[in-house]
């Protein structure tokens, strides 16, 4: 790894958290630590722009882990070539109308627009099988609602950020909502439990008869 | 086999959680206050993984099938089998067909009751915890739920009691500030260092929720994109008031973290009830450990200018 690229800030007795320049470096740096266990790692987080490394501090340190870092061999980022999975969508979530409005567009426009791009997904977290899929056409980035939801609906497909994303159980959120799916992308009676793994693709479709 | 008679305001089945699983978006949960979780276990000699029931606030009430070896740690309270009296911090039995039951604890929140064998429910992606946040995990118990029994156990009993001294006065809990203290402007560290906080009604086991002095953001401070989340982590939201996560808290999240309390006061801060004060004291970083990460990053942020933030 080149140790320019990495800025490690303290977080806590038991974790670092790195920060990288990209979501390329952290999923390379994901991958890298995946394939050279440092001793003593518990967990490791990959986010945006960051890496969390949890640890063992009975077996390890901050300033160790560090070193280990900088001593990894660089790894190609973790994305599979394999075709993408598609996901169909209903687009008749409560927040296109808005969605369209604060973007300028047709709510057909919007749809178009989030049909059109490849996802990846870049990380999961939030909840369990939550992926943010990256690769959101410009024109869609919004901030998060001001007003989160206090229950949104399982299936449903939204919009945050520069991110796309399935809720895959119903919780609360604070995403735009343009429509749902109904795909199960997390079932505990599978191994991973999850669809949607960090590297993999993703294509929306929109269903017929929608609105 | 253990009956339910009566959870009481709530009632888990926890253990040392789900580590490792973060790629999926699952954190670890188990046991908030892992020192008494850990004590019971060791008084009745399970395994260190074994499953015990958390419960909030006494109330429990649970009828023994047949005899077994019991241990109750935590928030003490009072606690009888049968018509006998027992007592927290030390290992008792319960006789077939008796009935165990906690009265309410006049401090503290968390009691963890460790049966000799540990509790044998169907274990979710590796742990028998329950994930409030998740929804992972044996769900809390109802009256009437029937809890098989393991055979977690190392050695035999041999601790009579385990003196336990629960803390008099306010709870000062240490922080290493970090990784975002930078996002927050210098009235922040000292609101937070010098503030009197309460935790309010709201607060759960994804964390508690503080009232107090709030923390505001530097000027000009820019959204984060989600970063990942430990326990102890203070995060703060736009509204100033932290918010410090515990062993439910989410994977990710988008509000920086100012600082994060120690792995060693975690405990102490899971045992904290709505209402009761708290209190923060910055502490020193392990000499060769984080200070030298912090090193390492001024160096490195020497060499290299800081990524914008989307």
């Amino acid at each position: 790894m080149r140790t320019s690229e990495l800025q490690v800030l303290p977080c806590g007795d038991h974790a670092i958290l790195v920060e990288l320049p990209d979501l390329e470096d952290v999923l390379a740096l994901n991958a890298a630590l995946r394939e050279h266990e440092p001793a003593g790692l518990v967990d490791v987080v990959p986010a945006a722009q960051t890496l969390l490394i949890m640890f063992d501090p009975e077996v390890t340190s901050a300033q160790r882990l560090t070193d280990d870092l900088t001593h990894l061999p660089d790894e190609p980022p973790a994305t599979t070539e394999s075709a993408p999975l598609e996901v169909a969508v209903r687009y008749d979530g409560p927040d296109l109308d808005a969605v369209a409005a604060a973007a300028g567009l047709s709510a057909a426009e919007v749809v178009e627009r989030h049909t059109a791009a490849t996802y990846t997904v870049a990380f999961t977290g939030f909840a369990p099988g939550f992926a943010y899929l990256t690769g959101l056409d410009p024109r869609l980035v919004l901030p998060r609602r001001d007003d989160p939801r206090t229950r949104v609906p399982a299936g449903s497909v939204a919009i945050a950020d520069r991110y796309s994303g399935v809720y895959p159980r119903s919780g609360p959120g604070g995403w735009h909502l343009l429509g749902h799916t109904d795909a199960v992308l997390w079932d505990l009676d599978r191994t991973p439990p999850a669809t949607l793994l960090p590297g993999a693709h993703v294509r929306f479709r929109a269903e017929d008869g929608r609105r | 086999m253990i009956e339910v008679v009566d959870p009481g305001p709530l009632a888990l089945v926890e253990d040392l959680g789900r580590p490792g699983l973060a790629a999926l978006g699952v954190g670890r949960s188990g046991a908030a206050d892992l020192d008494s979780f850990r004590l019971a276990n060791r008084l009745v000699a399970n395994a260190e993984q074994a499953a015990a029931v958390e419960f909030v606030l006494g109330g429990l009430a649970i009828r023994f099938r047949r005899t077994a070896t019991v241990a109750l740690t935590g928030a003490p309270a009072a606690v009888w089998a049968g018509d006998r009296a027992a007592a927290f911090n030390a290992p008792f039995a319960v006789r077939a067909g008796e009935v165990l039951r906690v009265g309410r604890p006049e401090r503290g929140l968390r009691g963890y009751l460790a049966v000799r064998g540990g509790l044998g429910v169907a274990p979710v992606l590796g742990s028998r915890s329950w994930d409030s946040l998740a929804g992972i995990g044996p769900p809390p118990l109802r009256v009437g739920d029937l809890l098989p029994l393991a055979g977690d156990v190392e050695g035999e009993p041999s601790v009579d009691v385990a003196p336990v001294p629960w803390p008099e006065g306010d709870v000062t809990l240490r922080v290493l500030p970090g990784p975002r203290a930078d996002r927050f402007a210098p009235s922040a560290l000292d609101a937070l260092f010098g503030g009197d906080f309460e935790v309010t009604a709201d607060s759960d086991r994804v964390g508690l929720r503080l009232a107090g002095p709030p923390l505001p953001p530097a000027p000009g401070a820019r959204e984060l994109p989600p970063e990942g989340m430990v326990t102890g982590a203070l995060q703060v939201p736009p509204n100033g008031r932290p918010v410090l996560f515990l062993a439910d808290h989410p994977v990710t999240g988008g509000y920086p973290v100012i600082g994060v309390v120690l792995t060693a006061d975690l405990p102490r801060a899971a045992q904290l009830r709505p209402g009761d004060a708290v209190r923060f004291r910055p502490t020193a970083r392990p000499a060769a450990g984080v200070a030298g990460a912090a090193r390492a990053a001024a160096a490195s942020a020497a060499r290299s200018p800081r990524p914008p933030h989307g």
